[in-house]
Order: structure tokens, then sequence, then C-alpha cells
């Protein structure tokens, strides 16, 4: 769970620099990623790195979706569903919403992968209109509302599931034995969340909104 | 004051449970809230029912008998046990609901007690050290860092009471084992078992039906010993080591 996840953090980081190339223009944003298939050449054949990635990528989210599975069977089988038959406290003393919707938000995120290589990548559905520029497709997309509306629900879910993953695969990994550290890994956590859904958010809403054409 | 209890009820291990609405008039702001069921079971006595059945013992916060969920809270409103709880955190005309700790590893007895053997059968196999009897050893043989001594001896106030268990989302014991994995782990005494030890009780806690830790802190927030959630990095950490070494 901890290391697939932060795998797949790694690569959060990595794909958000990449749209934010979109403010660079059209043509650095399409350099960028056709630059992407050529990583690695001569060593890696063409495409290679990206394929390096892809396979890196999709064993994280097997071993998390796994992990995942694994975890809430035994949660319920040890916590059940219907634990309390009081309506009290139904959220805990001190946990956070996003531990809370860890779970759900995981789900939510998972749907919204598959939707999103559906749209930018296999470009099964093409709201706006299908183009060979990864560029055009990015805008003519995001020019549509309910386009940016499922964007920005699925990057608020990533959010909060940044917000109590990253902490807790550090957790795991043995790493805040201290409260002093832990407030700091608390601190990056927070950071992390907000750095990437607004990352990710400052694209398609400048699309939406003309600075990006 | 009077409040009014919503407990639950249930005959034996395998009996259907219930809520059971029960009035409570007359109740003193200075009694414990052990002390007020108390009063509840001599009035149902009286009147010829079936006391409520709930654990207790030592009634000074040490023993880690009593506990109940009070409102959903281990141990109620207050961070103590519920012998330390007094009716005072309470107001004239509550309704309080009162239930056993619940998790498939501490099945109910009866009422609001239940069996937490799980928690003994996870010390047993690793919450100990081997030494040598015979005459206490020379104090200074064994030097601690004063730092260490402290985090040690705050793992070591756990009085297993199962208060983490009934509030973790996931039924994990994760607080109560990494207690005792801190405590010894900090020591020189504990050096020896220490791999052994972090993987027999995360193996023992597992087997017994406990759930998986997700680093969501309800534990810490309810431990009426105050337990920090560092115990349970530093159980992360051990078992780490322990898994990489090939687990002895």
């Amino acid at each position: 769970m901890a290391v697939s996840g932060l795998i797949m953090v790694g690569y959060l980081l990595a794909h958000m620099y990449g749209n934010l190339k979109a403010f660079a223009g059209q043509q650095a944003f399409d350099e960028y990623s056709h630059h992407l298939r050529e990583l690695g050449e001569p060593i890696l054949p063409y495409g290679g790195a990206l394929w390096i990635i892809r396979v890196v990528l999709l064993v994280a989210v097997a071993a998390h979706v796994v992990s995942a599975v694994k975890l809430s069977r035994r949660s319920w089988r040890a916590a059940g569903v219907n634990r309390y038959e009081t309506r009290r406290n139904r959220r805990g003393i001190q946990r956070s919403y996003a531990s809370f919707t860890l779970r759900s938000g995981g789900l939510v995120i998972a749907l919204f992968v598959l939707y999103h290589l559906a749209h930018l990548t296999w470009q099964w559905i093409t709201p706006g209109g299908a183009s060979p520029s990864p560029y055009e497709r990015l805008v003519n997309g995001f020019n549509i509302w309910w386009v940016v509306v499922t964007y920005t629900i699925a990057m608020v879910a990533v959010g909060l599931h940044l917000r109590h993953g990253t902490a807790s695969a550090l957790y795991t990994l043995g790493a805040g034995t201290t409260s002093g550290s832990r407030r700091v890994i608390l601190a990056v956590s927070v950071a992390l969340a907000w750095v990437i859904t607004l990352g990710f958010l400052a694209v398609p809403f400048s699309v939406l909104l003309g600075v990006v054409s | 004051m009077n409040i009014t209890l919503r407990v639950w009820r249930q005959s034996g291990p395998d009996a259907e449970g219930h809520m059971q609405t029960i009035e409570v008039p007359d109740v003193s702001e200075h009694m414990s809230f052990l002390e007020m069921m108390d009063v509840v079971n001599e009035r149902l006595t009286l009147a010829g029912e079936d006391p409520v059945a709930i654990d207790s013992d030592c009634r000074e916060g040490i023993c880690g008998t009593c506990g109940v969920m009070i409102n959903r809270e281990a141990h109620g409103p207050v961070r103590a046990t519920v012998c330390q709880l007094h009716m005072r955190s309470f107001s004239d005309g509550d309704v309080i609901d009162v239930e056993p700790w619940r998790s498939d590893a501490f099945p109910v007895v009866k009422d609001l007690v239940v069996d937490r053997g799980a928690f003994d059968r996870i010390i047993q196999a690793g919450g100990y050290i081997s030494a040598p009897t015979g005459s206490a050893p020379e104090a200074h043989a064994a030097p601690v860092k004063k730092q260490d001594a402290d985090h040690a001896f705050d793992a070591a106030t756990c009085i297993q009471c199962g208060a983490c268990v009934a509030a973790c989302p996931n039924g994990s014991a994760m607080l109560f084992t990494a207690a005792k994995v801190t405590h010894l782990g900090l020591l020189p005494q504990g050096q020896p078992e220490r791999h052994s030890r972090v993987l027999g009780m995360v193996n023992q806690h597992d087997a017994e039906g406990f759930g998986g830790c997700s680093n969501i802190g309800e534990c810490t927030a309810v431990c009426p010993k105050g337990i920090p959630f560092d115990t349970i990095t530093r159980l992360n950490r051990d078992l780490l080591t322990a898994l990489m070494k090939g687990g002895e």
C-alpha cells in the first residue's frame, strides 16, 4: 500500500509538471509529449522509457488495489459495517475527513483514471473533437464545462487521498517516530495535496476561462 | 440529576442482543460512571430483573478491566477509564448510549462484557523478555538513556483495556501491540528478541482477527493512558527491519 502509493505520488508530480507545459504554448506542450517517447534513446527504443513507466505504474496500481481490497476485507471482518447501535460520533473523535473518504475516494479515482485514459489517451470519448495534437485534445476537452467539472471532482478526491495517504505511507515505512517529525510529515502531506490538486486544476480552468486557447 | 441509559443487553455469547432503555433518576454528579451502574444494577436486582453485566476491578484507573463505549467514545468523553469518569461530565436529562467494545476478536460474553483473551495471546507471542532468574542484576550494568527510558515508560503504561480496538475504524489492535513492542524494544533487556518479538506479535495480532492499521489515529485519541502514536511508527520500523533480515 505504502510503496505503491509513493510510486504513484512520484508519477503524479511528473505528470503535473508535463501538464503545466500547456502554459508554454502548443508547440512546447506537443514537443514535450513527443519527447517523452524519445526519452532514453538510443539506449532504449522509441517509446521504451514510456513503456517502462507504464509497466511500473501498472504494477503499482495493481499492488495498491490488491492491498486495499485485502485491508478493507480485514477491516470489515474485524470491525463490521454497522458496528455500534448509537448514531453519535459516527465520524470518530479526531479523524480527518480525508481518512474517512479514503476508500470511497479511491474508488472515485480508479473510475476517473479509466475515464481519463479513454478521453485523452485512447480517445474513445472525444468531447470537443479528436485531434492528433495532444494540446488540441486538451483544449477541445476543457472548453466544455462538464468535462472540467468531472476533472475537478476527481482532483479533489486525489487531494483528499493524498492528504491522508502520503503521511500514512511514510508512517507505515517507519518514518515519524517523534512528534516533531510527524508534524513535518503531516505538513508535507497537506502541502503536497494542495500542490497536486491546484497544479492539475490550473490547466483545465485556464482553458475554460480562455487563458489558454 | 436524571438521565436515561440506552444499554446493550445480550444474555450470552450466541444470544441476539438489543438496546434496552433504562430511566435512571436521582443520580449524584459525584458518582463515577461505574457507581452509577452499581445503582442501576441494585435497582434492577430489587425489581427482580437481570442486572447489567459490566467488567470492573481496581476502580482507580490502572487495571484496564472496565471499559465500554459511551456515545461511541471509548471510555466516554473524558480521557480516563470508565471508573474515573464522573457523572458531572454529563448533564441532567442526557440520553447516554452504552455499548460493549466491538471487534471480531473481542466476542461479547454478556451485555457489556467482552472476552479480551486475544490480547493475552498477543503478549504470549512475544511481549516478554527471556532473562535468567536469580538475584537482581546490578543497576548500572546496562545503562539506559533518559530519553529511551521515558519513551519506554510511556509505552509501558498500557493497561490493555482495549479502547484502541473499540475506537479503531479498522478494528485494529496496533496501538496495544505497538506499545509493548516499543516498551521492550527501547530497553537493552529487550534487544535479543527484538525482531522475533515484532514478527510474533504482529502475526498473532493478525491471526486473532484484528484489522490492519491505516494510521488514522482514533486509538491515540481515546487511549486513557495517552500512549503516543510514535509507538506505531516504531513498530513499523522494527517490523520492516525484521522482515528485511529474513524474519529470524
